[in-house]
């Protein structure tokens, strides 16, 4: 009986004492990494920036870019920046400004050739704007933005889907960083930590093909995003502080700008 | 919001009807099986992300997905799996590899994690096959 009571003792304690499975760096490496899931949408990270307080969403519209962009890349990677700019209207819940930006994704969307299904959605975001279901806005984002991917995959323009996220990572980062500089948060301050994820669209930016990795716009992209992924590289559980949100707002701001900069002709 | 969540799993049902859509029939069995079970979570309030990752479980052999979250959230990570995976389970490691404490529901060939994260980062999801031989699964999120 003692026996057993020791031995069970000796269990008992194994069990509590018991380190934490962990997985090795080589495991790790192997991890699968795709974009429908190990890219965020801007909906997550504004989420989670609002967490210790709303910001002033309303105040981090900016104005209206211009629609006759020319250069696939250009219209892929302001795509993925209009769709931020949903994401904003939809916090602010300012139904004029969801339209607006809807009809301007389609606009863009046309100048690619992949609109059929997304006249469809764009008619989607301005019934549930004009019914301010907000909830419902937000999904129909996400889901136009994959609508875009799909239909740019139809199209075999495989390449540039990576740029619409980018564009919507870059200007989802620009609204968030703006904010933080508005009222800084320890706690808010915590979602600019993303190294890894940085440096995954960083590599799939990579992979594209080389005719459109040697766009002037595109190289000085992939460019910005390596010293960005610096600068978002903070120790784990450390908060940024107010002069690091303003350097990731300034990098940030500076490829939105070339982003969004003059159409090209080409 | 399961008039939302039915119009979703109609609209994969319709969409894996149409020509050139890979996804096999298993496939989208197990994408169902997870929404469905990520449906019960948006009665407390989450969002299901609009993005999903199917692939194949095979016994002894961890499926690892990559994600990316943001401190502040709330996260529950739902798996579906089909015949003939009879258990699964799900667990969350941090971006050094150690597992970290989650909430757990396992029910036979669907599962889930739920996760508060501290910090900003990579995070990785582990699907382990318990019970039963390889099959289609598919992890679907919802946050909030």
């Amino acid at each position: 009986m003692r026996a057993v009571a020791i031995a069970t003792l000796i269990a008992c304690y194994c069990v509590i004492g018991a380190e934490p499975a962990r997985l090795s760096p080589d495991r790790l490496a192997r991890a699968i990494k795709a974009e429908e899931i190990s890219i965020p949408t801007p909906g997550e990270l504004f989420a989670a920036l609002e967490k210790p307080g709303k910001p002033n969403w309303s105040g981090q519209y900016r104005e209206p870019i211009p629609m006759t962009y020319r250069n696939r890349a250009q219209i892929a990677l302001n795509l993925g920046g209009l769709i931020a700019d949903g994401f904003v209207a939809v916090e602010a819940k300012d139904s004029q400004q969801v339209k607006n930006i809807g009809s301007d994704i389609i606009k863009l969307s046309k100048a690619l050739g992949v609109s059929e299904n997304l006249l469809r959605r764009g008619n989607s975001l301005n019934d549930f704007a004009e019914n301010d279901e907000w909830d419902a806005l937000q999904e129909e984002l996400e889901a136009t933005q994959n609508e875009v991917k799909s239909s740019m995959q139809t199209h075999s323009d495989q390449d540039l889907i990576i740029l619409v996220s980018v564009g919507g990572w870059l200007r989802g980062t620009q609204v968030v960083t703006s904010a933080i500089m508005e009222n800084y948060d320890e706690r808010a301050a915590k979602v600019l930590r993303q190294p890894a994820l940085v440096s995954f669209i960083h590599s799939k930016v990579n992979g594209i093909s080389p005719e459109l990795r040697d766009e002037p716009l595109v190289k000085h992209v992939d460019d910005q995003l390596v010293s960005i992924e610096k600068l978002v590289s903070f120790a784990p559980g450390k908060a940024p502080t107010p002069d690091e949100v303003r350097k990731v707002n300034e990098a940030v701001g500076r490829t939105i700008e070339s982003i969004q900069g003059k159409p090209d002709a080409r | 919001m399961k008039l939302r969540l039915s119009i979703l799993l109609l609209s994969i049902l319709l969409a894996c009807g149409s020509p050139g859509w890979a996804q096999s029939d298993r496939e989208v069995d197990a994408r169902k099986n997870a929404l469905e079970l990520a449906g019960a979570f948006t009665n407390d309030g989450f969002k299901m992300r609009d993005g999903h990752w199917c692939g194949l479980l095979r016994p002894h052999d961890m499926a690892l997905i990559a994600v990316n979250l943001y401190a502040g959230n709330q996260y529950w990570f739902s798996v579906g799996a089909v015949e003939p995976a009879k258990k699964i389970t799900v667990n969350l490691y941090d971006e050094g590899g150690k597992q970290v404490p989650a909430e757990k529901y396992d029910s036979g060939a669907k599962a889930a994690a739920g996760f508060s994260p501290t910090g900003s980062g990579q995070y990785f999801v582990a699907v382990d096959l318990l019970e039963g031989a390889e099959s289609n699964y598919c992890l679907v999120y919802s946050y909030k």
